[in-house]
């Protein structure tokens, strides 16, 4: 039976009345228009759906929407302050780091997940953050380039 | 950015300078085309009117400077993440000197852009940047043209600078003012001399993709995330593999779900549409446990696919052959012989397909991923016995597309589904089981190479055997090539790719040998498969370079230096030295812990030039091998 739940997107909460277990991601596609949370596997297994919650990348693809409550959700499209781009964004355009891009949402939410918790990694730490991203182009080797560039932004910040 | 050389016409005088052309052209679906805000600004284009496409040989169907001071550049190529959009405005904006912020492009619309075929084999620059700039060059020769009569002096004395024509006496015109948003009413000829390279101020420099910019905000871009108003949600039902049947299934269990709107069947095809794409999956989901289908067991298991392969019966094409070959073998100082085998892959792309169609009293409007928009068009024409003017098949960008995948034939179901909701635009999503289960796969291919050397060393004979089944079984203008087709009542025949020149895609070597010789079986194997990346190119240049390897280990040579060695092709040579002065190739360790392989290869033997090195460790200590 549809219930109403209470979600905080992006900074702002809303109260919806849906089924309690559909998956967020189909929410935030549906109700909130949002494009960057995307359906890949729908198995929590490509990482196309991720989002932030409460600052940890995360899936959305079958987890459901009530359990969200309570948590801070931040899509690709909340990343963006007062009109100015997230750092991680700003270098995945400067170095062009996609191809189709449909993986892109889950590589950049992944790291600003990555850089929020450790702002200096190593190629390693890079790739481990990103790992859970699947990307079928075969675009990783810019994906590091722009995680490294987004951390040298981050840490160039006065 | 709005600027001085904007004329007075409005978009609506536009319109009705050019409303002649717009007759007979009944199918524009505009209630789509109109903004909608935000949701659906992948449709709102804010450049030039929806005009029907004429004549490849009109400048105007390839470049068409509107009312508002932009360049408009249409292609029939579409965009897979390639990046032509902006390689293609590069090329116009540079042969008609205007900066490429203000150019637009149009990808891929049977309503409004050329029929360029498939978007495949790599040569969307090569064919339809080779158009476009000729065009181009023909616009600029027609603008100074008519700016030299405005101005009674001749065209060549005159110069552009972002698209503002200057004469010798000071005189400035833009060329949207001397249009005065009328079209450029010529031809490409192709008396216009295009620009020299040297002379390039865009091409040749890497400008910014600006899909990258919409995708990293989290804009609309991809056909998953077009909205529209009264849009409802499909999932099929696709049968458990190619030939079962449906026997039975208590649509009324299906239809009692909330949400659902229509069970749909039609012989062996199931769908369901529902009013929130999330019921539409627990609809799918309750269909599949409920269905009951005839199957029949599948003839080949993987372990036996080898084994089939290689007992393909009936003789090989020869596709070169070298006779006398064996005898140069027999004297051969060395002699190597090698096997390879790569079993079917799929494209398994990010985004399961997804396809939008709606049906209205006019015709068929269906937003589609596919790389080709009229040959889809054609199918549907035949699958609906419609005339193709009935339908319009619009170009939208897709996930991972790397030949032919699901697209196509999501296309195809999205349009069967919406045909039986008339008016309701249809999105169609492939669950991700579809994707794997039913897409075109890229084939399996065995390979088998003989190759000898002289007492000099040098590569005296080379023989090649290949196994594969068809690289292409995209759909052009046969219904039987969509992969719901099969299933319907009456069922429409499945149609096999025809065996192509895509299984020998790089069979033959470029090395200097006297004696080359290629030979194909054609395999008719278990799955349909189709064009995946390359086609045969892959697994003939993985064996090909493979063998070679192993070949000039066996003689005792440096294998970077024995290809250059053996090729004549300077650029070939060079991108090798390149790639051995990258790498520090010479001074490289080989402690005998680290393997390497090399490769080279020139795409279809014709294009772009690569080599590659893969260095690989045994880490001892980790694992016993």
């Amino acid at each position: 039976m549809p219930e109403n739940i209470s979600l905080k997107v992006n900074g702002q909460s809303r109260d919806i009345t849906v089924e309690p277990e559909e998956p967020l991601l189909y929410i935030l596609r549906e109700e909130f228009a949002l494009n960057g949370a995307k359906y890949g596997c729908g198995l929590h297994q490509c990482g196309a759906c991720m989002v932030l919650a409460d600052a940890e990348a995360t899936f959305t693809c079958l987890r459901p929407c009530a359990s969200f409550e309570g948590v801070e959700i931040t899509t690709l499209e909340g990343l963006a302050k007062n009109g100015r781009l997230h750092p991680v964004q700003k270098a995945f355009i400067e170095t062009q780091a996609a191809q189709c891009g449909y993986c892109l949402n889950g590589m950049i939410i992944s790291a600003v997940a990555l850089l929020e918790s450790n702002p200096k990694p190593t190629t390693l730490e890079i790739k481990e953050a990103l790992n859970p991203v699947i990307c079928r182009c075969g675009t990783h080797a810019r994906f590091i380039q722009a995680v490294k560039l987004a951390s040298q932004k981050l840490n160039s910040k006065p | 950015m709005i600027d001085q050389h904007l004329t007075d016409s409005s978009r609506r005088s536009f319109l009705r300078t050019t409303g002649h052309l717009m007759i007979g052209f009944n199918l524009l679906p505009l209630a789509y085309c109109q903004s909608k805000g935000a949701e659906n600004e992948i449709l709102d284009y804010p450049g030039i009117p929806v005009r029907p496409h004429i004549d490849p040989k009109l400048i105007d169907s390839w470049i068409r400077l509107d009312a508002e001071g932009y360049l408009t550049v249409l292609s029939g190529k579409q965009e897979l993440g390639q990046g032509i959009k902006i390689a293609l405005i590069q090329i116009a904006a540079e042969e008609l000197d205007i900066s490429p912020d203000r150019c637009r492009i149009i990808n891929s619309d049977t309503g409004q852009t050329p029929n360029e075929g498939y978007t495949a084999g790599s040569n969307s620059v090569e064919g339809s940047g080779k158009a476009i700039r000729n065009a181009a060059a023909e616009a600029r020769m027609y603008l100074l043209k008519m700016a030299g009569e405005k101005w009674n002096t001749s065209p060549s004395s005159l110069s552009v600078k972002n698209g503002i024509i200057t004469s010798p006496n000071g005189d400035e015109i833009s060329y949207w003012k001397l249009l005065e948003g009328k079209f450029i009413e010529g031809n490409v000829t192709g008396e216009a001399v295009p620009k020299k390279p040297q002379d390039y101020q865009y091409v040749g420099r890497p400008l910014l993709r600006d899909d990258i910019e919409r995708m990293a905000k989290g804009e609309a871009h991809f056909i998953h995330d077009l909205r529209m108003p009264g849009m409802l949600h499909a999932r099929v039902l696709h049968p458990p593999s190619y030939s079962a049947r449906l026997e039975s299934l208590d649509f009324s269990q299906v239809e009692a779900i909330p949400g659902v709107v229509k069970v749909i069947q039609n012989g062996s095809f199931v769908a369901v549409v529902a009013e929130r794409e999330y019921q539409a999956v627990k609809a799918w989901q309750k269909m599949k446990s409920l269905a009951v289908w005839k199957k029949s067991s599948i003839d080949k298991l993987p372990d036996q696919l080898h084994d089939s392969i290689k007992n393909t019966s009936g003789n090989p094409e020869e596709i070169q052959m070298s006779p006398g070959i064996a005898e140069v073998h027999k004297n051969a100082a060395i002699r190597h012989e090698a096997e390879y085998f790569r079993p079917y892959q799929m494209h398994a792309s990010m985004g399961p397909s997804c396809s939008i169609a709606v049906w209205e009293e006019k015709g068929l409007t269906v937003w589609t991923a596919t790389q080709g928009v009229y040959p889809v068009r054609a199918t549907l024409a035949e699958l609906f016995s419609l005339e193709e003017t009935q339908i319009r098949c619009i170009g939208v960008p897709g996930s991972g597309c790397y030949g032919h995948n699901g697209a196509d034939d999501v296309s195809g179901e999205a349009a069967l589904i919406a045909k039986q909701l008339p008016g309701k635009p249809i999105r169609l999503q492939w669950m991700r089981e579809d994707e794997h289960k039913w897409e075109p796969y890229g084939t399996a291919m065995a390979f088998q190479i003989s190759a000898a050397l002289n007492t000099s060393g040098e590569l005296v004979a080379w023989d090649t055997k290949i196994w594969s089944d068809s690289h292409s079984t995209r759909p052009n203008g046969r219904a039987g090539s969509f992969i719901s087709a099969r299933h319907l009542e009456p069922a429409v025949e499945f149609r096999k790719g025809g065996f192509s020149g895509g299984s020998y895609r790089n069979g033959i070597p470029e090395y200097t040998i006297p004696a080359k010789q290629l030979q194909l079986y054609n395999y008719a194997g278990p799955l349909r498969t189709s064009s995946l990346r390359g086609l045969g190119a892959y697994g003939n240049t993985f064996a090909m370079e493979s063998f070679l390897d192993e070949l000039i280990h066996k003689a005792g040579k440096d294998p970077i230096d024995f290809r250059i060695k053996n090729l004549e092709d300077p650029r070939a040579k060079a991108v090798l030295e390149t790639l051995a002065e990258k790498t520090a190739w010479n001074s490289r360790q080989k402690t005998g812990n680290n393997g390497f392989g090399i490769a080279y290869s020139r795409y279809k033997n014709s294009t772009s030039y690569f080599a590659v090195l893969a260095e690989v460790e045994i880490d001892k200590s980790s694992k016993t091998y």
